[in-house]
């Protein structure tokens, strides 16, 4: 369980988060919504060790998500893809992929875990040898997911990965994302400016506006919310 | 056409020894974005510990490689002790850009000083452990001899080293992943402070190389004063340029391109306008092709 409690994180001058308290079951996908500038990077960064925070508590089961490097906490089985395409252009896709299980120390497992990130997207398997630059923008949101998968994560947080895709592509990244949580057994964390999108396929959904929680609760309570429909979802 | 040979010879035996440096400067500008102006007092620093390694073992052969791991362990130490305190309290503003370049430029006065001082301002002397006398065929003396026949194959060896190591092991691609984007190799569980320490490490084994191979195919004379290292770090930089300066199969091609031009000038021109030639092929690539012939947006793959 993710248990997120009077978070507070600032850039300088700037609180970019106010004392923000939630929790996530496991094995859910929870979308975090709210317009530009409304803290959502910042708090995913804040959960996999990029950015201190002032005060507050974040723990994953036992984990204490505040203390420690990145590189530590994905051993802990918390896996971030950040914002913008998350891959290494200079890379190929394959090496993409075996950088994400580099810290994993059973090979076969690792092997394992690729054979199901080519079977989720079949097109990165075609494309193992090409330098990632030569990608898509979809195709690399796929590989950049891949990549954090390869680490067998029990908690990914995923930042926009929607951003910049046209519509077709984006389903198709929404639903392998659900599928990631239903069959492979992964909590998600789900930051999405396209709120409607999101909360769609989400189970519990989150809305932070200038680094506060205005509302949370189910997807669908959200959903059908008339007041978060007319501010953040636009209709 | 014996001219003509020893042209290519006399450029393809420079040009090793200049791809060294180009690697080392290469590494340490992917693992820490500062060019380390240190790199010519620590290849110095490695002749003279060459030096003291024969005077002891007696052996050459065995003196080279110890005298690589002490370079890779010195330079670790830059990094790990002096490198990283320095990033760590000077991350923002102009300071922070120029702090880490002040800071090789001054240890590298410091090495100078320090070697003075151990093995005093006189030469000494790191005898080339086989023949400097030019191969003969025929009738006619090649510039070849045995020593830079050694030269020629060890670089060769120790970028096909240093390929397999980049290319093909985890290591590498940890190596690769923290020059190129660091967060996103964090991300991915790579120690990537450990990294730059060894990205360091296998620099300074690399200008070790150069140091000792520099000196004994030379007249083999050290001397604590001398600017020899200084001049082949801005030859080195200048290939890494050429290269790119990101990219390792780069920094060779632009050892190749520098030997190669410098050795046509100084056979067929005149050797006093070696350096003034290398100075404006630096100029004319930073004003026609900042990004060197393999540097591309992205950068290259190795
Ligand atoms: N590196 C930074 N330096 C200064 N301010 C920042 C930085 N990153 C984000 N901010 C500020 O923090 C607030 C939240 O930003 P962010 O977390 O990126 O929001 P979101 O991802 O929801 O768009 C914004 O006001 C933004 O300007
Ligand atoms: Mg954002």
């Amino acid at each position: 369980m993710l248990r997120i409690n009077g978070l507070t994180v600032s850039h300088g001058a700037i609180r970019a988060l106010d004392s923000v308290s939630f929790s996530v079951e496991q094995g859910g996908l929870t979308a975090v919504i709210g317009s530009n500038g409304a803290g959502k990077t910042t708090l995913m960064r804040t959960l996999s060790g990029l950015k201190s925070a002032d005060s507050g508590s974040a723990t994953w089961n036992d984990h204490n998500l505040l203390h420690g490097k990145p590189e530590h906490h994905v051993r802990q089985g918390i896996s971030h893809v950040s914002e913008g395409k998350s891959v290494i252009p200079q890379l190929t896709v394959e090496e993409n992929l075996d950088l994400g299980a580099l810290w994993r120390r059973n090979p076969s497992e690792a092997k394992a875990s690729k054979a199901e990130v080519f079977e989720l997207f079949p097109r990165l398997e075609e494309r193992r040898a090409q330098q990632a630059d030569t990608l898509s923008g979809g195709e690399r949101q796929m590989l950049a997911i891949s990549r954090a998968y390869m680490a067998r994560p029990q908690l990914l947080l995923l930042d926009e990965p929607s951003l910049g895709l046209a519509p077709l592509v984006i389903e198709q990244i929404f639903q392998s994302i659900r599928h990631i949580v239903d069959s492979m057994g992964v909590t998600v964390v789900l930051v999405e400016q396209n709120a409607m999108g999101a909360l769609k396929i989400a189970d519990f959904g989150v809305v932070l506006n200038l680094g506060k929680i205005a509302v949370s609760g189910a997807a669908s309570d959200l959903i059908a919310d008339p007041a978060v429909r007319t501010a953040y979802l636009g209709f | 056409m014996s001219q003509f040979l020893d042209m290519f010879l006399i450029g393809i035996s420079a040009a090793s020894i200049y791809s060294l440096m180009a690697i080392s400067m290469v590494l340490v500008w992917r693992s820490t974005r500062v060019v380390n102006f240190a790199q010519a007092g620590m290849a110095l620093l490695s002749a003279y510990i060459g030096y003291e390694l024969v005077s002891r073992t007696g052996n050459f052969w065995i003196a080279l490689p110890l005298a690589m791991i002490l370079g890779a362990a010195f330079s670790a130490f830059i990094e790990f002790f002096l490198m990283r305190t320095l990033l760590k309290n000077s991350s923002q503003g102009p300071i922070a850009a120029i702090a880490p370049i002040i800071a090789t430029l001054g240890l590298l006065g410091v090495i100078h000083a320090v070697l003075g001082f151990i093995w005093g301002h006189g030469d000494v002397q790191l005898e080339a452990p086989l023949s400097k006398v030019g191969y003969t065929v025929g009738d006619t003396t090649l510039f070849i001899a045995p020593m830079g026949l050694f030269v020629i194959g060890f670089v060769i060896a120790l970028l096909f080293v240093v390929t397999i190591l980049f290319q093909k092991t985890n290591i590498g691609l940890a190596l690769r992943a923290s020059a190129y984007a660091p967060e996103i190799a964090q991300l991915s569980g790579v120690r990537v402070s450990g990294i730059r320490t060894l990205g360091w490490a296998i620099a300074g084994a690399a200008g070790a190389a150069a140091g000792i191979l520099q000196t004994v195919n030379g007249t083999g004379a050290i001397n604590p004063d001398s600017l020899e290292f200084s001049l082949l770090l801005v030859f080195g930089f200048i290939a890494a340029v050429i290269g790119g300066l990101e990219s390792l199969p780069g920094a060779v091609l632009g050892a190749l391109i520098l030997g190669l031009v410098l050795a046509f000038v100084q056979i067929y021109i005149s050797g006093t306008l070696v350096f003034i030639v290398a100075f404006l092929l630096l100029l004319a690539l930073l004003i026609l092709r900042p990004q060197g012939f393999l540097g591309s947006k992205v950068g290259r793959r190795a």
